[in-house]
């Protein structure tokens, strides 16, 4: 079957008070539909520039982007973004229909929708609250349930667990696990987190370098539900241990 | 209790204030034709309000008051969202707004009687002018200062003309910084009302200069007062409806 993304050669270079600025150099990436993919590496590698390419944040200097989501779809793919950007001025709810907006749902069924998926997320009874009144850990699932309600074909995730506590953390990681089991949705995720990695992705792709290159490709081949701890996972994260440090002692 | 202890000692002041103030008449230490004792007050009050000159004055000022508001408010919301919004609107007029920003509104009292005669709508012209220049420069600062974050949103979620950027995220959350502005703007407006009916538009200011040239100094104290109330009575509404615009705010 035909990747739902498919990357070729994407590059992306910006120039700043005369300095080029390399960021992405001749990238290769194909995702599968349903495939949960998590993008790792180093900070500063470029790993969050391949989501904002995807959502049309960061326009590429290079390359090719070819997408097999659904024709005419007006939000193919969705951003949960590191911190949650809910919008203060809106109660929890509206800030989950907030992508139906122009989509030609009524006002009810937008709401509808959108009730719908912070049950999902199990948020059910918090829709009148402002997102001050949340934590932060309810702040990221809002906006996890944000992105679902315009039901996009590709969830992008960029570091959205990473200024969390461990505990929340871990609970939203189980939580993703099981909406994707729901939705069957392709996600793309990324993380410096190798634990968070090796427990989420059917896929780990690790970015390094300066530009950034696909320096190794490793599936995870650990069946779901996954156990925390689980060896098969502590030696997936230990091999990509040793793959991310000899890359760096390389540089 | 010392809950109580502020409001005690705030009316103690107030008293104290207001017996030193009929003393400096009664004990012949000022003359009272050019400070009327405040037990004077009330009777002059109630015999404008007999004469039916104090409804009249007070609505033809408050008239001229909400139009120039909302007149001024109006332009300076729009101007300075666009100004605000892209850098060429902002270039081309900066010049222009160094150049008219320093002078003061009564300068255009001039201009405003020979464009609009000694009419309400003279008066209307001044206010306007003195709200327009804070609600502006209130707005396109707060416009600017949006989070770029809260913007992407719109734009990752598919909302990238500048219309829905301006409805969805940047009026929103330019809201508070708007609604300062327009509460300076709302005592600002205030004090163009006297200036501007100073110069023989009916309104209460005009009603103040022909009590003076009478000496009729209660008269004069009474309008004085009657302000004061009015502006209390706006900003009290103004500072409730900021709190229900703002109730999303921690």
């Amino acid at each position: 079957m035909d990747p739902i993304i498919d990357i070729r050669g994407l590059s992306l270079a910006y120039e700043r008070d005369g300095i080029r600025n390399v960021i992405l150099s001749d990238l290769d990436l194909a995702i599968a539909r349903g495939e949960f993919v998590v993008i790792v590496g180093e900070s500063g590698v470029g790993k969050s520039t391949v989501l904002r390419v995807l959502i049309g944040l960061a326009e590429p200097s290079g390359g090719t982007v070819r997408l097999a989501t659904r024709e005419g779809c007006r939000t193919p793919m969705a951003l949960v973004f590191q911190d949650a950007r809910l919008l203060p001025w809106r109660r929890v709810i509206a800030n989950v229909a907030f992508g139906l907006e122009g989509s030609g749902l009524s006002k009810a069924q937008r709401l509808a929708k959108a009730q719908e998926m912070l049950i999902l997320v199990g948020l059910g009874d918090l829709g009148q609250r402002w997102p001050h009144q949340l934590s932060g850990g309810q702040r990221q699932r809002v906006a996890i349930a944000r992105a679902l309600a315009v039901d996009p074909d590709v969830l992008l995730m960029d570091e959205p667990f990473s200024a969390l506590d461990s505990f929340t953390r871990e609970g939203l990681q189980d939580e993703l696990q099981r909406i994707q089991a729901t939705t069957g949705k392709t996600i793309l995720f990324v993380t410096h987190d190798i634990d968070e990695a090796v427990t989420l992705a059917d896929r780990v792709v690790v970015l390094a370098g300066s530009p950034g290159r696909v320096a190794a490709d490793m599936t995870i081949d650990v069946p779901r539900p996954r156990l925390r701890r689980d060896t098969a996972l502590t030696d997936a994260a230990r091999m990509l241990r040793a793959e991310l440090s000899g890359r760096s002692a390389e540089l | 209790m010392s809950s109580l202890r502020a409001p005690a000692l705030a009316a103690f002041g107030l008293i104290a204030f207001l017996l030193f103030w009929e003393a400096m008449p009664r004990l012949g230490l000022i003359n009272p034709a050019f400070l009327p004792p405040p037990s004077t007050i009330p009777a002059a009050f109630l015999n404008e309000i007999r004469l039916g000159v104090w409804g009249e004055a007070v609505w033809s000022s408050l008239s001229h008051y909400l139009v120039g508001l909302v007149v001024g408010a109006g332009a300076g919301i729009a101007l300075g969202i666009v100004v605000g919004m892209f850098r060429g609107f902002e270039a081309l007029t900066a010049w222009i707004v160094r150049l008219l920003r320093p002078i003061p509104g009564l300068a255009w009292v001039p201009f405003a009687i020979i464009w609009f005669g000694v009419q309400p709508s003279a008066a209307v012209f001044i206010i306007a002018i003195g709200v327009f220049w804070i609600v502006f420069f209130a707005t396109q600062g707060a416009v600017r200062g949006v989070d770029r974050d809260l913007i992407e949103v719109a734009q990752a979620f598919g909302f990238r003309s500048a219309w829905s950027r301006l409805t969805k995220i940047l009026l929103p959350a330019a809201t508070p910084g708007i609604l300062v502005g327009l509460r300076t703007a709302l005592g600002q407006a205030w004090m163009a009302v006297v200036a501007a009916e100073i110069f023989g538009v009916p309104g209460v200011g005009a009603r103040m200069m022909q009590a003076s040239s009478l000496l009729s100094t209660d008269i004069v104290v009474v309008y004085m007062l009657t302000m004061a109330g009015l502006y209390g009575l706006f900003d009290t509404g103004f500072v409730a409806l900021q709190g229900w615009l703002l109730r999303w705010r921690a």
